[in-house]
């Protein structure tokens, strides 16, 4: 039956192409009907990457004008000044920065992925839509919701104090969370990035046949060796796919470390963000966000190569 | 006595009803399974026998009644301490792992030593006739061979019991049946017992020492194949299990066993054997198998048991003849005539609207209470 309906349609198709046809194109372009057929894509491609990355590529090598305009030249002036000691140690903070924000996406999200994957289905819908409900609040708003709960004299610092935790331990503790410190910066980037961790997760985790768990303990394994040996492993493409997408963009971030950093918290972003709009300096600006590129890629490259690409992010 | 492998007493698995209330999957389940026995449990889908086997694995707690495996009572044993694995339907073999480690991970769970665990799952790999593809991926297999590598993967543990649910439905005919006896001669050759989950009736009478026949959540009959077959206690055991026909009337007649049975609304009397207890004027059923039924061309010289009718529909199927007899207006019988004689001529023994007459044995008719 399927098969009748099909040679139906495939005849149409190959009416349609000659009905088409009276349309020649050039034979130039007939013979590379390939080429003619990506090409939509070519075009995306060119104008929004392409391009793009030339221009930041041939700036980076440029120099900067007296006004701040750039100058075209050639020379590797602003990445030698990028080999400064100052400048490293921005890089290495970034790099810290991300590694940290994706363990502890990795740490928070896995739980919650596990036990959405596990809920029924009418509660999996819910809960999945709970994720994504902070993407409809513009991000700006809500980390200056998070600048409110964790400022010195904010709602989390009050609710302490009256609550006499305020002292010791609790204000030390506290200290580590508040904001203008690093650990604001990273309590921001984890907010932010949680879902991107979430959903690859919750994805290879629903994917999951409950039957092998069953399969693990009927051949003697605990709960906890039956996650070790089956659930971790089949869930790997998931924990490979949701590191990338939240690593990559936290190199990049500059809002969050801004906002919730003050100035004591500069990393790649910002270093970035401030030579383009503020010193007005393209030219390192330019050659900042290619050493971030670069060291993005390179980090990404080691990490698939050790773990393989995240099956979840193929379409 | 042979020492009692599994013991179920008065198992009851209820589950909420989606429209409100509960049902019980498994009600009220007694059952005792001997040591070294191909044990099947038998039923239309739904009956209860996978909630039963998930219960024995320890996968479903039971809501009351008590299992012993081993005569030790397992109601809260987790299923990675008890002494029974499971040969899942869909296999479940673990994607990410070879061949070698799918069989391996039991005994690993059990710290076996390195060298141990080679020796028993190459061992096991051969018994399933699989040696030399343990560095193979289960995507790489076929689906008899995923069925083999999950079977090694179970008894590679040597588990007290062996539960497999369903294990050949996935195959297709030929090498189910293939495998049926594979799996019959294995059971006797490792001797562990094992509890199979079917609803294939052919398949549970060529392999079972003893049968469960359940339907909705009751076990119906115990027995070994030729008793569920030939002797079944109800209706429903008498219906699943092969065909039949079946003649609704009251009975008349009660004479050492043999039961005489008026058939509602013909003027037909007809005899078999009474199962079970039965008073008179009682309404029942009589059961007889189409291939119990004997026809005859001209009128035979017996009195009990013989009616005459017309053919009205005949099939050819090969090893058989299935013809359809009109005994009155209401009533149809099916009969299965052997075709012991190679000819290419069917019209000669029956054609369309013939006068024939049927008979059977007392003793191939069963009368049922309801």
């Amino acid at each position: 039956m399927s098969t009748s309906i099909q040679t139906t349609d495939d005849r149409r198709q190959t009416t349609a192409l000659r009905s088409w046809s009276v349309f020649r194109l050039p034979s130039s372009v007939r013979e590379t009907p390939g080429l003619v057929l990506v090409s939509p894509t070519m075009l995306w491609l060119v104008v929004f990457l392409v391009i793009p990355l030339a221009l930041i590529v041939v700036i980076s090598f440029a120099a900067r004008g007296q006004y701040g305009d750039v100058v075209y030249t050639f020379s590797l002036d602003k990445y030698r000044a990028l080999l400064d000691q100052q400048y490293l140690q921005i890089l290495l903070d970034s790099l810290w920065i991300a590694f940290l924000t994706t363990v502890l996406t990795l740490l928070l999200g896995y739980p919650l992925a596990y036990f959405i994957a596990r809920s029924g289905t009418r509660w999996k819908s819910l809960f999945l839509f709970l994720v994504l409900v902070p993407f409809w609040t513009n991000f700006l708003i809500r980390i200056y919701a998070w600048m409110i709960l964790l400022r010195s004299e904010g709602v989390i610092a009050g609710v302490m104090k009256a609550l006499g935790l305020m002292q010791g331990v609790g204000a030390q503790l506290f200290g580590l969370i508040q904001l203008y410190t690093p650990g604001a910066v990273l309590i921001g980037m984890v907010y932010e990035f949680l879902p991107f961790m979430v959903l690859p997760l919750y994805t290879s985790l629903e994917k999951l046949d409950v039957s092998l768990l069953e399969a693990a303990a009927d051949l003697g394994a605990r709960p906890w060796r039956a996650f070790l040996r089956v659930t971790l492993p089949l869930s790997l493409p998931g924990i490979v796919a949701g590191s990338i997408l939240v690593f990559v963009p936290a190199m990049g971030m500059f809002v969050v470390p801004d906002l919730m950093g003050g100035a004591k918290t500069v990393l790649v972003g910002n270093l970035v963000r401030n030579q383009f709009l503020v010193a007005r300096d393209w030219p390192l600006g330019s050659a900042a966000s290619m050493v971030l590129m670069v060291l993005t890629l390179l980090v990404t490259l080691l990490y698939t190569r050790r773990f393989g690409f995240g099956e979840e992010l193929r379409v | 006595m042979a020492d009692v492998a599994v013991e179920v007493r008065d198992l009851v698995k209820q589950f909420p009803n989606p429209g409100g209330g509960v049902v019980n999957a498994v009600d009220h389940v007694t059952l005792q399974i001997e040591d070294g026995e191909f044990f099947s449990l038998l039923g239309p889908s739904g009956c209860g026998k996978t909630t039963t086997l998930r219960i024995l694995a320890g996968f479903e707690r039971p809501t009351s009644g008590e299992v012993r495996i081993k005569g030790r009572l397992v109601n809260s044993v987790p299923p990675y301490a008890r002494p029974v694995n499971m040969v899942f339907q869909n296999y479940a073999l673990f994607p990410h792992m070879t061949v070698f480690q799918n069989v391996a991970f039991g005994l690993e769970m059990e710290r076996v030593p390195k060298a141990e665990i080679e020796r028993r799952v190459e061992a096991a790999l051969a018994l399933v006739r699989m040696a030399g593809m343990g560095a193979r991926r289960p995507a790489q297999l076929s689906g008899g061979q995923q069925q083999r590598i999950a079977l090694a993967r179970a008894l590679v543990k040597r588990p007290s019991v062996l539960l497999l649910d369903e294990p050949l439905g996935a195959l297709d005919l030929k090498l189910r049946q293939e495998m049926q006896l594979e799996l019959k001669a294995l059971q006797q050759q490792v001797g562990i017992t094992f509890v199979y989950v079917t609803h294939d009736q052919e398949e549970a009478l060529t392999m079972s020492d003893r049968i469960a026949v359940m339907n909705q959540g009751k076990v119906l009959q115990i027995g070994p194949p030729a008793e569920i077959y030939e002797r079944p206690n109800c209706r429903f055991v008498a219906d699943f299990i092969g065909e039949t026909n079946f003649l609704e009337g009251t009975l008349a007649r009660m004479e050492d066993g043999r039961a005489s049975v008026e058939v509602t609304g013909e003027r037909m009397q007809v005899v078999g054997l009474a199962q079970g207890a039965l008073h008179l004027g009682q309404r029942v059923t009589v059961s007889v198998r189409p291939e119990k039924i004997r026809l005859h061309t001209t009128p035979p010289q017996v009195t009990t048991n013989c009616f005459a009718g017309q053919v009205q529909d005949i099939a050819y199927i090969g090893s058989d003849t299935r013809v359809v007899v009109r005994l009155s207006p209401s009533l149809v019988l099916s009969i299965w005539e052997q075709n012991r004689i190679s000819t290419l001529d069917l019209e000669a023994t029956f054609t369309r609207g013939q006068a024939v007459w049927v008979t059977w044995l007392p003793e191939n008719a069963l009368v049922l209470g309801e």
